[in-house]
């Protein structure tokens, strides 16, 4: 098994250029997997996949109840980026979340954006994710959004674009580091040599971003992480992040608000948490500030926060900003709040609530990529080139109804990577999660997660939608 | 113990992990000892598979489903019976359920074990040998045990969490070394008349055997006698599958927990369980049998139910807050 029939089909590839030389940085590692004896490269995917099963790096199958558990899809094979290209994605995405966390604050604030014409007030008060009862809201130090894991995708032409900002509660990051753990030991003669910027450190820096947040006069603040439950699809996550940076990880029921202060029962009796770093989105929160038939938030949360008693990361209302209508005002917010333009582009993208964009969107179906403004997981989207009429017909009345909630982008055809099919190579699409923390300063994980659609030709790359993942590494050069 | 104490229901699935693991472990003692008891027994009076379902207290259920008590039937029940709360299957199922709740708080290698085992106990009843020759599976699920317990040992830190762990695998061995002598006495009573016949020392050194004792027995007493044998896995300081041992290395680690002083107890649950510690040290076997040894075993059981349920109400139990009990930080 080698890379001697394996074809690039004119996609932009990751690892080989257009005439099938393998590029600088995957030289190496090209050269060894060429050089393996017959069979050798299955064995090692096949305990990789045995390795992440004992590691217990699974997600539930639903709608079974015989406990079955499947892992998350890896391929061995890592994508690898040059440092070269890496630099301006690293200098893109510290400007663009800068960028947003001024807009969000000016938003629940003096909404000076509005005024100045740049982003219409109705296009913001009409979002779904947009939440009034955080006007006015304070958190510490002026950062709402500490944790992100910005979607990215690379065109034809070999540039990265800003396909999505995921600014409530991003997942994925366990498996960044997760694979890398069983990389290193799939590939040691690769891995030593090629120089991999390590990815280790990010529960450390998440702890110290959220520390950061407690209460000026608490010393040593009690840091929590808050799960939906073990029932989440992205609790092995939570668990992962909870143990990893040696703080608890509750469910709402194990919190309760008493006397303005957020409390965690204990077998000692009730302990003052001081920062909670939820992956409940921001609706089921606390039921008294938000949706009343919430059971896995804290009831009375919002107000304690609210007093600057406990901290919440990311802040409740991020959300506004991940509104695929607004995100497609990101470079003008950039240019706004930094007078800067963006070093990441945008995918070209048409605001539906917009009645000239939206007769485009309407004449133009068969070739773009309709999305809804809300949606995430890969969900609720129409791809124009492999649609059918009738899928048209029904999202154009679906745009029509409710114009709001969509927006449309050309298609963009996603870059490829080999993966391992059966005994063979073959080209895969990948998009490209960056994980940023917005603490003291901004940090971006060297890397981050690349999903793949395993799927032959297909552009989804969602582990919802058969998408599974692959080690990525930044490399000098 | 120092630190402030740990989220209650990460305490209590720590707890529940580790009697699940035992309780499987037990299961399988429960069901070798019967094999064996059967094996050496006249061949009349082979087939004593009920008194294994009489002893859980799950006739009915079993009724129901299987009817007739027959060793593969039987087998079913207790080991793969995914309808039954507290055959081997269900309690991995539960044991790696709780695990999962609790993976940042527990050792990696004590989740990884954990699911290897119930994933070994979800093979083994596929397959039809079992229940034929369920001997060797039966032997596997005892060194599970072993193994989680030494992995347990040597992984994870001795905090709050590993007391939890060690209460919860203390308590659940003292109730089934009580019930393991118990079966001895539901297989006697059919036949009354094995009294001190060959059969009966059979018997007893199979009920040591099935508690892994006959070897250490044999250190202390060197001759098989049923008081002796009652005496050893009630009695016995240094036998780690005896009541007595469970009783005080459960009691060590609840006062590691709760930071409390010998003969004194700051609350219900170290009230119970000191009080049936102490009870146990200051009574002999002759007292035992004086008073019937099944009615000893029914009321220790009884007694051992209420320590589990106080400590579910001290330490698990998520109450209304009381302005009083609030800890404010520095206290």
């Amino acid at each position: 098994m080698d890379f001697s029939k394996y074809q690039t089909e004119g996609f932009y590839d990751e690892l080989f250029h257009a005439d099938g030389r393998p590029r600088q940085t995957a030289k190496l590692l090209i050269d060894r997997l060429n050089s393996l004896p017959e069979g050798e490269i299955m064995r090692r995917q096949k305990s990789a996949e045995v390795a992440l099963y004992q590691m217990g790096i699974t997600f539930n199958v639903y709608g079974g109840d015989s406990g079955e558990e499947k892992i998350f899809p890896f391929d061995i094979i890592p994508r690898i980026i040059s440092a070269a290209d890496w630099a301006p994605i690293e200098a893109g995405l510290k400007q663009r979340i800068q960028a947003l966390n001024l807009f969000i604050d000016d938003i629940f604030h003096d909404g000076k954006i509005i005024k100045d014409k740049v982003i219409p007030a109705e296009l913001i008060q009409s979002g779904a994710s947009f939440r009034p009862e955080c006007v006015g809201l304070n958190p510490p130090r002026g950062v709402w959004c500490h944790i992100t894991g910005t979607d990215l995708i690379r065109d034809k032409d070999g540039r990265f674009y800003v396909l999505e900002d995921n600014l409530r509660c991003p997942s994925g990051v366990s498996y960044v580091m997760e694979n890398r753990e069983v990389l290193k030991n799939t590939f040691p003669k690769v891995f030593g040599p090629s120089q991999v910027r390590p990815v280790e450190d990010y529960p450390n820096n998440l702890l110290h971003t959220l520390e950061r947040l407690a209460p000026d006069a608490v010393e040593s603040p009690n840091v929590v992480v808050l799960t939906p439950g073990v029932y989440n699809s992205a609790y092995f996550e939570h668990s992962f992040l909870a143990r990893n940076m040696g703080v608890d990880l509750v469910e709402g029921r194990d919190l309760v608000v008493q006397d303005g202060f957020v409390y965690a029962r204990t077998t000692r009796g009730y302990k003052t948490v001081d920062v909670i770093y939820r992956r409940i989105d921001d609706d089921f929160l606390d039921p008294l500030a938000f949706r009343p038939d919430s059971m896995l938030g804290v009831p009375g949360l919002m107000e304690v926060y609210r007093n600057g008693r406990v901290a919440l990361a990311n802040a409740p209302g991020t959300g506004v900003a991940d509104d695929k209508a607004v995100y497609a005002y990101a470079p003008q917010i950039i240019k706004y709040y930094l007078g800067e333009d963006a070093i990441l582009p945008n995918v070209p993208t048409y605001v539906c609530w917009d009645e000239k964009e939206r007769d485009h969107v309407l004449a133009n179906l068969e070739s773009l990529v309709v999305k809804s403004v809300n949606e995430s997981g890969g969900y609720g989207m129409l791809i124009g080139p492999h649609s059918t009429a009738a899928e048209r017909a029904s999202f154009a009345e679906k745009i029509k109804a409710a114009p709001r909630n969509f927006i449309g982008q050309p298609t963009i055809s996603l870059s490829r990577a080999p993966v391992i099919v059966d005994d063979r190579f073959e080209g895969r699409h990948v998009d490209l999660r960056p994980y940023i923390l917005y603490g003291e300063d901004i940090r971006v994980l060297p890397g981050g997660l690349t999903r793949v659609a395993l799927k032959k030709g297909s552009l989804v790359v969602n582990s919802s939608q058969g998408g599974g993942s692959k080690d990525t590494w930044v490399v000098e050069g | 113990m120092n630190g402030s104490g740990m989220i209650s229901r990460v305490a209590e699935s720590i707890y529940w992990m580790s009697r699940y693991v035992e309780r499987a472990e037990n299961i399988a003692r429960f069901i070798d000892v019967n094999q064996y008891l059967n094996l050496d027994l006249p061949m009349e009076d082979q087939m004593q598979w009920r008194p294994m379902v009489e002893v859980t207290g799950d006739v009915a259920l079993f009724e129901r489903t299987y009817g007739e008590a027959n060793m593969a039937n039987v087998i079913r029940f207790l080991a793969f019976d995914q309808e039954y709360a507290n055959s081997i299957y269900s309690c991995l199922k539960m044991a790696r359920e709780n695990a999962r709740t609790v993976r940042e708080a527990i050792s990696s290698e004590m989740w990884t074990q954990v699911n290897k085992f119930y994933q070994m106990v979800r093979q083994a009843s596929e397959t039809e040998t079992v229940y034929e020759s369920p001997h060797e599976f039966l032997d596997e699920v005892k060194q599970w045990s072993h193994l989680i317990t030494g992995v347990t040992e040597v992984t994870m830190s001795h905090n709050e969490g590993w007391h939890f762990s060690r209460m919860g695998r203390l308590l659940e061995r003292a109730d089934k070394t009580s019930r393991i002598l118990d079966v001895k006495y539901f297989m006697l009573l059919p036949s009354a008349d094995y009294v001190g016949m060959p059969y009966d020392n059979i018997q007893w050194a199979a009920v040591l055997k099935s508690a892994s004792a006959l070897e250490m027995y044999r250190k202390t007493y060197r001759r098989l006698s049923p008081q002796r044998i009652a005496e050893f896995l009630i009695f016995d300081r240094q036998f780690p599958r005896a009541i007595r041992y469970c009783l005080a290395n459960a009691e060590e680690s609840m006062r590691m927990v709760t930071s409390s002083q010998p003969g004194v107890f700051l609350n219900e649950a170290e009230k119970a369980l000191s009080r049936l510690r102490a009870e146990i040290d200051y009574t002999d076997i002759g007292e035992v049998t004086m008073a019937g040894m099944h009615q000893f075993l029914d009321n220790f059981q009884a007694r051992l139910n209420a320590v589990g349920e106080a400590i579910f109400e001290t330490y698990f139990a998520l109450r209304p807050l009381r302005p009083a009990a609030i800890n404010r930080r520095g206290s």
